[in-house]
């Protein structure tokens, strides 16, 4: 019953709205002031298509009603991942996770190889990873994707349980969600990520419970539900097959990257080079002869590893043959030497160079070629081996620093179904400042950006449509910082200087924007059920700054190969005083909202004004203040204190499986 | 690759820096024959920034050495760093060009 009243919602919203946005472009635009009125509409476009999105999203929300029961002989392995947090806090989790009650091997993944948590975890009989040696410095290292990779390089589990270092797990988190994995084509459970040291007015807006209930299981009634990185129970075999079909991708990409730029390295090594060498350009000709061969052998689709083991052939062939050479030169000059008597050529007469010499001298490391470096480059670039990665095979993707979300996207392009089981079955620690706060949020948001700008979902193979706009509705939402500050600009601008983006304030406008905004919420109530989201929608404007700078570096980053800047979420709460520096632009922006009122209402009474204009932009002023308003508490948010009578959290929001 | 060179009392040092490889191979070659021809035929090649060497670099000094015996003299290398050391070992022309630890002391008994 409630599916038909939210689908009947879906559907007014839809009819609005178009009705509203049409009217806005057809008939509505101030053409005199079309530097405001153009991009408010854009804006408000934006917003409808937004909602249309969560429409979309809430329209197949599924309810589940738990797993069936697990394989009892299912393995899995725990994984904790860790980088510098407190140790205290990972081993909490540790022993936590170590309690859980399906048989398990429980892991502590340290990327800060602390040797007190090493010894820590032996005394507690855990797990201890670190990287191995092939993650060698000048390899990059892929943060929090590089941990889960290099560790799924050193277990065997069939399931992987992801748990970051605060995120304590309860017993039977395995027991609830082992039995999705009896589909044979579900590769990932996750579970909502819930914060316990959060007040209930939750004044950072930590909690997501819109995203953690009505979004994520609107997206798994179109099988697009996705990894948000822990709480997550993902399949081995289905990583794997993503690492595999990443690496020959990668492989083939790279081995004709490499053929391409061949002739160019080549052509310059010849100019560069004094040819008065013939066996240099002889060396060069045969180079480029097996480059030009293993590109036809690639367009005719012969195997990867048979085209470079070849190239490798010829070329060590060619580089043996000039090695020989020098080695020739160099015994027929001793023997000359000798022939001089000049003096003695060491005690036993003339040293002969050795057959395994002549080989050693002509491997990779001390190669001749080595000294075309251009040539070198492109030669070690058609292997299959990798060389650029600390292992070949990556099943965490490393496109964007949200690897979860990428490699679910992935997951789902290969035709792997996923489950969201609402039932909170971890508690975790959020932020406790603003600083730390903003610093997860804009990782986020870079992370999603790097995604759509990588591998946008709406032409991603394999996906279905619903898939793509599920994916595409996570990354739309944040895009909202540019609307934001439109929604911002355009009260300002009517208030300060009586320029009204719209043609005139009339019956037209009020009799299509109002049903509009109704629904609109009316469809955000229906959908929520209760759950508080107006936190969420204070969030989603009030920290344009942070949305705005994750669009810039994240296609500053994609394009033009320019670090994010990335840092790591610390879960310590950050100290110092109240920090208002964080929210500047958020200040300067309020200020100009109040002045701007001010000023509106003196205009008013001078009769410089119109009484609905300034009525309207008043209001909007009002709601855009109490957006920001949230901010203030947040950097006056002084950090979680436990309630004075502490009840446990746990039996009253623990739902059994579903809403 | 630079080379450079001062003369001694006894004998020209020879200074090769960089790698010695296919490239630069050549250019020790002409720049040793300069030397000799300068009047030097007792030769030093300190081989202390030589970080690397390979049969094009140690062909190239060979012809050096032939080129100084021819000249009535002789060239010793000296400084011998780690790679350059394996290269001489594996082809076992450290029997023919004895490695001294420094530039004076090669030459320091004749």
């Amino acid at each position: 019953m409630t599916r038909f009243w939210t689908r009947l919602v879906v559907v007014l919203t839809i009819i609005t709205g178009v009705n509203y946005i049409a009217w806005r472009w057809l008939a509505s635009l101030n053409w005199d002031a079309w530097w405001i009125a153009l991009p408010l509409v854009i804006a408000e476009t934006y917003s409808l298509i937004d909602v249309m999105l969560f429409g979309m999203t809430v329209w197949n929300l599924k309810i589940r009603k738990g797993a069936p029961e697990p394989p009892a002989d299912a393995t899995v392995d725990v994984f904790i991942t860790t980088y510098n947090e407190d140790l205290d806090m990972v081993l909490t989790t540790a022993l936590a996770a170590q309690k859980i009650r399906h048989p398990h091997s429980t892991w502590i993944l340290d990327d800060g190889a602390r040797p007190e948590l090493k010894a820590l975890a032996e005394k507690h009989g855990l797990g201890y990873v670190t990287r191995s040696e092939d993650w060698t410095k000048d390899l990059p290292r892929h943060a929090k994707a590089g941990n889960l990779n290099n560790a799924l390089m050193q277990t065997d589990g069939e399931f992987l349980l992801i748990l970051d270092a605060d995120q304590i797990p309860e017993p039977d988190i395995l027991e609830k969600t082992l039995g999705y994995f009896n589909n044979r084509r579900v590769a990932l459970v996750q579970t909502p990520q819930y914060f316990s040291n959060v007040p209930a007015d939750d004044p950072l807006g930590s909690q997501a419970p819109l995203f953690y209930g009505p979004i994520q299981q609107g997206k798994d009634g179109w099988n697009a539900a996705f990894f948000c990185g822990s709480n997550a129970i993902l399949r081995r075999e289905a990583l794997m097959q993503l690492g595999l079909v990443g690496y020959v991708k990668e492989t083939e990409k790279s081995i004709r990257r490499a053929l391409a730029a061949s002739r160019q390295a080549i052509r310059q090594a010849r100019k560069s080079t004094d040819m008065d060498s013939p066996l240099v350009a002889q060396v060069l000709d045969e180079v480029e002869a097996a480059t030009v061969e293993a590109q036809q052998e690639l367009d005719a689709g012969m195997a990867l590893s048979e085209i470079t083991y070849r190239v490798r052939r010829r070329v060590d062939t060619a580089v043996q043959t000039l090695v020989q050479a020098d080695v020739e030169a160099l015994q027929s000059d001793l023997e000359e030497i000798a022939a001089m008597e000049l003096a003695h050529v060491g005690e036993a007469g003339v040293p002969v160079v050795a057959d395994d010499a002549v080989q050693r001298m002509s491997a990779r490391d001390w190669s001749p070629l080595g000294a075309l470096e251009s040539v070198q480059a492109v030669l070690d670039a058609l292997s299959v081996e990798r060389n650029d990665e600390a292992q070949p095979v990556m099943p965490l993707a490393t496109i964007s620093v949200t690897e979860d979300m990428a490699t679910a996207m992935r997951m789902h392009a290969m035709g792997w179904q996923s489950v969201y089981h609402h039932e909170i079955l971890a508690y975790g620690l959020a932020p406790e400042d603003l600083k730390t706060m903003l610093t997860q949020r804009l990782r986020w948001a870079q992370g999603t950006i790097q995604v759509l700008l990588r591998e946008n979902p709406l032409v991603q193979k394999g996906l279905k449509i619903g898939q793509r706009l599920m994916y595409f509705a996570t990354m739309w939402t944040y895009l909202s910082g540019f609307a934001a500050v439109i929604y911002f600009a355009a009260p300002i601008i009517y208030l300060l200087l009586g320029i009204l983006p719209v043609t005139s304030l009339s019956w037209d406008f009020f009799i299509r924007f109002i049903p509009f905004m109704v629904v609109n919420q009316l469809l955000f109530a229906v959908a929520g059920r209760g759950i508080p989201t107006w936190r969420g929608q204070q969030y989603s404007l009030a920290l344009f700054p942070t949305w705005i700078k994750a669009c810039t570096t994240a296609a500053r980053n994609v394009w033009f190969g320019r670090p994010l800047g990335f840092a790591v979420t610390p879960k310590a709460r950050q100290s110092g005083g109240p920090s208002w520096s964080l929210i500047q632009p958020q200040i300067v922006v309020s200020i100009l909202l109040a002045v701007a009122a001010v000023v509106g209402i003196i205009r008013l009474a001078t009769g410089l004004a119109e009484p609905l204009g300034t009525l309207v932009n008043v209001a909007w002023v009002i709601f855009d203040l109490v957006v920001m308003s949230i901010l203030v508490r947040a950097v006056l948010y002084k950090g979680y204190e436990p309630p004075a009578e502490p009840a446990d959290p746990a039996p009253t929001e623990r739902k059994p499986d579903g809403v | 690759m630079e080379f450079s060179y001062e003369v001694k009392d006894s004998y020209a040092e020879v200074k090769a820096d960089g790698r010695l490889n296919m490239v630069s191979a050549p250019k020790l070659r002409e720049f040793v024959t300069d030397v000799i021809a300068g009047g030097s035929n007792r030769i030093v090649v300190n081989l202390e920034n030589t970080a690397f060497m390979d049969s094009s670099g140690l062909g190239a000094l060979i012809g050096c050495l032939k080129a100084a015996r021819h000249a009535g003299g002789d060239l010793r290398i000296a400084a011998v760093q780690p790679q350059v050391k394996m290269v001489l070992q594996l082809t076992s022309m450290d029997k023919v060009l004895t490695a001294y630890t420094s530039a004076e002391e090669a030459f320091s008994n004749d």
